[in-house]
């Protein structure tokens, strides 16, 4: 138990650490980098609750794709980034006010909310005992393939719709391109591909 | 000393304020904007999670898939605007997206 709660503290600290430096690097990648950190352990924060398949989803999905995805545009947008930096602090008193308001009122609602007395008799979907046999992801699988399908179908129908509209946002048509027709190539014929050129004696081209 | 519910939520309520406190700080940088905006998905995603596991309801962490899937539809499809902004004006600075007031 003491190796659960020394593991908690270090992954929540590191998290909200990471999480800061996002927010505050001055370079891009650097905040990029921080925020694979901050998924990475958090991810060990979801295995210390006994939630092992969102963890790893949480790896695969955000260290894996949107993390790449955040790296390969700061990488190849050629921005000049200490300009975009130069008004930050004007914002802070702002910012500051509001975070610290808003991290009072959610500090006021953890520490005073109760659960319902009959909350855990009212499980949708409830989990299988720790002894049972039975894994987390075995268990989740259960339930998303059978109570919960149409929302796995339209979770796939969201990331197909994604991959479209990035495809369509970003594929442009440039002008003054050279490329190949192999139509127009198989089309061509000895009358309009061979060009017969009278030339004058001594004179040239 | 047992760790429970509220450190969870503690740790997601820290990681939410630090998700708005970016979008402020960083006024002028869509990309870190779009990185505040994943802090705080996965805030939340850390309080769906951690009263799916203390309850013992497992639709909980299938809405957390269901966030994640969102915040990665959400992050090609804004990165895929940025690149097309950037594209079309050579920079990225919030402030200069007014075009469309006319």
């Amino acid at each position: 138990m003491i190796v659960a709660t020394i593991a908690f503290y270090l992954f929540a600290a590191v998290t909200i650490a990471a999480a800061f430096m996002v927010i505050s690097a001055r370079n891009p990648v650097h905040s990029v980098l921080f925020l694979i950190l901050a998924f990475f352990s958090s991810a060990w924060l979801f295995v210390l609750m006994g939630a092992e398949f969102v963890a790893m989803i949480l790896v695969i999905v955000y260290v894996g794709a949107v993390a790449v995805l955040f790296l390969f545009v700061v990488m190849m947008l050629d921005i000049d980034f200490k300009n975009l930096r130069s008004e930050m602090l004007n914002y802070l008193p702002l910012g500051g006010v509001i975070g610290i308001i808003l991290l009072l009122e959610l500090g006021l609602v953890a520490s005073t909310w109760v659960f319902a007395p009959d909350a855990a008799s009212l499980a949708a979907a409830p989990a299988p005992a720790a002894d049972s046999g039975v894994t987390n992801a075995e268990a989740l699988g259960r339930v998303i393939y059978t109570q919960y399908v149409y929302y796995f179908q339209a979770a796939g129908m969201i990331l197909l719709i994604a991959m479209v509209g990035a495809i369509v946002l970003t594929l442009r048509k440039r002008e003054g391109v050279k490329r190949q027709v192999i139509a127009d190539q198989v089309a061509r014929t000895p009358q309009t591909g061979v060009e017969v050129k009278k030339v004058e004696p001594g004179q040239g081209i | 000393m047992e760790i429970g519910l509220a450190h969870y939520l503690i740790v997601a309520a820290i990681l939410f304020t630090l998700g708005i406190f970016g979008i402020f700080l960083n006024r002028k940088n869509v990309i870190i904007i779009l990185m505040s905006i994943e802090l705080m998905l996965l805030a939340v995603n850390i309080n769906l999670v951690s009263f799916s596991t203390h309850l013992g309801d497992l639709v909980g962490q299938v809405f957390a898939l269901l966030v994640l899937t969102v915040a990665a539809g959400e992050a090609a499809i804004g990165l895929a605007i940025l690149v097309i902004y950037f594209r079309n004006r050579g920079s990225i600075a919030v402030e200069d997206i007014n075009v469309l007031k006319g």
